[in-house]
């Protein structure tokens, strides 16, 4: 079925690790953001109630968590940070203006999305550390409460900060057209990589020619 | 119970309803007069209805060992050296009904915890989820969850009796008066009378225990050495909300959403003046064009 135009860049099995995390994801973020504020708290209808809502979200999280580790250990070689990304970095009024002309080529990720990559390990790390030293009734007890208290501020920080970087993963899957279809059905455009991930298009291209 | 008016409810940002006005109630625990008897722990099960499992003697007074969902208050003993003198101490522990309560404050359930005007705090385990929050909030150690229901439990200050004009079960049951009921200012002059007369006879630190830290109790201590709390089975001498309890349930929750909603809306108005990013796939390879859908402004 694929056409001549397009690249592969997602297998069934990374493109399924990505959407199990995100359907977790977007679970464990309802079921915490019910309790984050009480604005939010009528989203604990979703899950059957405020004390389901406490109940289901830890193993949300933890198999969000189990999940993302998968998918971190598939992709964590494509994602080390080279000299043009940081001067993509630096330009990043160019990126958000989309003159792309005048920035660095990029491989198969963005420094954008290589930062996200590491901010995500770095929130989900501490998240389930946290999580699990306020987790009741089995966990929080054992301990002291000064560290039960820093562990849910710093759960609820950790939260924010990843839930505003999938807001923008979300946005730039969005905005840059081809990029939601990819990882939907694993394939990419050729211009759309050779544009967007020259260094990536090159490397895929000239593996298939030799 | 709310035959008394709600001053204060946990996870509400509207205004509480503030016209009437209950003249504030405190308990007086005159740690001075307790004999240790543990009447008050009795009548406290007799009144809500609670029983505790049977423990085990761990070799002090203190029976049961700690505070649970069945054991709302509880005798501490401490033995101390004061004055070249051995004082065994006495404290009646439990809720103090902080006038600006942690618990209430952490707490993410609407109206799972409550104030009256009064200033009686109370938990309503029909609203309660069980996180646990409300012991994260507390700063002297008092709520705990039960295993069988997964609610927090602990004093409500017999908030039912006294709705009806009743003093608190172990109020009534004391037999040496230690533990006195009324408002807090008749509650704070009889404190005086009694500190007056512990100075007499030669408690020169003898003071009220009405700590500012969380605004003043609704269950305040009179205490033969005011100046050391600690003495008292560790009774902080100046209980505050944790400072990492009111960073994580501050101003920074608001400002964390009001954060999303710019992230929101700063993603949308890009997309209006930007437009999505597309290249056209054309047949020739080499002619890929890039285009921005959008009008861009600089073009205008
Ligand atoms: C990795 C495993 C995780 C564990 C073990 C965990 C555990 C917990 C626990 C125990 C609570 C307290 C409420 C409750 O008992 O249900 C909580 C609250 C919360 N969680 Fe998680 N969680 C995890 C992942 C996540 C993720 C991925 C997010 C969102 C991106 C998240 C966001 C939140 C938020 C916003 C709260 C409320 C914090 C507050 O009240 O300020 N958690 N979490
Ligand atoms: S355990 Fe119950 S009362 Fe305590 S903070 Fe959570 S919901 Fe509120």
């Amino acid at each position: 079925m694929s056409q001549p135009n397009e690249i592969e860049r997602y297998t069934a099995s990374q493109r399924s690790n990505h959407w199990m995390v995100a359907i977790l994801f977007i679970l464990a973020a309802l079921s915490g953001l019910a309790l984050f504020h009480p604005a939010l708290f009528w989203l604990s209808n979703l899950f059957g109630g405020g004390a389901w809502t406490r109940i289901l979200h830890p193993f949300l999280g933890v198999a969000m968590f189990l999940f993302f580790l998968i998918l971190a250990l598939r992709f964590w070689k494509h994602n080390h940070l080279t000299k043009n990304d940081r001067k993509w970095l630096g330009q990043i009024g160019d990126v958000i203006a989309g003159n792309d002309d005048k920035l660095p080529p990029v491989g198969r990720y963005n420094a954008g999305q290589k930062l996200l990559f590491w901010v995500m390990i770095l929130c989900m790390l501490a998240l389930l550390v946290t999580g699990v030293m306020f987790w009741r009734p089995w966990f929080a007890a054992s301990f002291s409460i000064d560290l039960v208290r820093l562990a849910a501020l710093i759960h609820a920080f950790a939260a924010w900060v990843l839930i505003a970087g999938i807001m923008v993963h979300i946005y730039a899957a969005f905005w840059v057209k081809g990029t939601m279809r990819g990882m939907l059905t694993g394939k990419v455009g050729r211009a759309w990589a050779r544009h967007h991930h020259p260094e990536w298009y090159q490397e895929v291209t000239e593996e298939k020619r030799s | 119970m709310t035959m008394l008016d709600i001053q204060r409810r946990s996870a509400t940002t509207t205004e509480a309803p503030q016209v009437r006005h209950l003249p504030k109630i405190a308990k007086l625990i005159d740690v001075s007069t307790c004999i240790g008897c543990k009447a008050c722990q009795v009548a406290c099960m007799e009144w809500n209805d609670l029983r505790d499992e049977v423990g085990k003697n761990v070799g002090v007074y203190d029976n049961p060992a700690d505070l649970s969902d069945q054991s709302w208050t509880l005798m501490r003993f401490s033995e101390t050296e004061q004055n070249g003198k051995l004082e065994w101490l006495i404290r009646k522990d439990g809720c103090m009904h902080c006038a600006d309560p942690g618990c209430l404050k952490a707490c993410p359930s609407p109206g799972a915890i409550i104030q009256y005007s009064n200033g009686i705090v109370d938990f309503q385990q029909d609203q309660c989820i069980g996180c646990g929050y409300c012991i994260q909030g507390c700063p002297f150690n008092i709520p705990r969850i039960s295993k069988k229901d997964n609610k927090a439990y602990k004093c409500s200050l017999c908030s039912d009796r006294v709705a009806v004009g009743q003093a608190p079960a172990c109020v009534k049951t004391c037999p040496t008066g230690a533990i006195h009921f009324g408002t807090k200012e008749d509650m704070q002059d009889y404190a005086e009378e009694r500190i007056t007369d512990l100075k007499a006879r030669g408690y020169q630190n003898a003071g009220l225990y009405d700590p500012q830290g969380v605004g003043g109790t609704h269950v305040m201590y009179v205490l033969q050495h005011a100046d050391q709390p600690e003495l008292y089975a560790n009774l902080p001498a100046n209980p505050k909300i944790a400072a990492t309890v009111s960073l994580w349930k501050g101003i920074t929750k608001p400002l964390g959403l009001a954060g999303f909603g710019l992230i929101a809306l700063g993603a949308f108005f890009h997309f209006i003046k930007r437009g999505r990013k597309e290249v056209h796939e054309d047949e020739d390879d080499q002619l890929a064009i890039v285009r921005q859908s959008g009008s861009n402004g600089r073009d205008a």
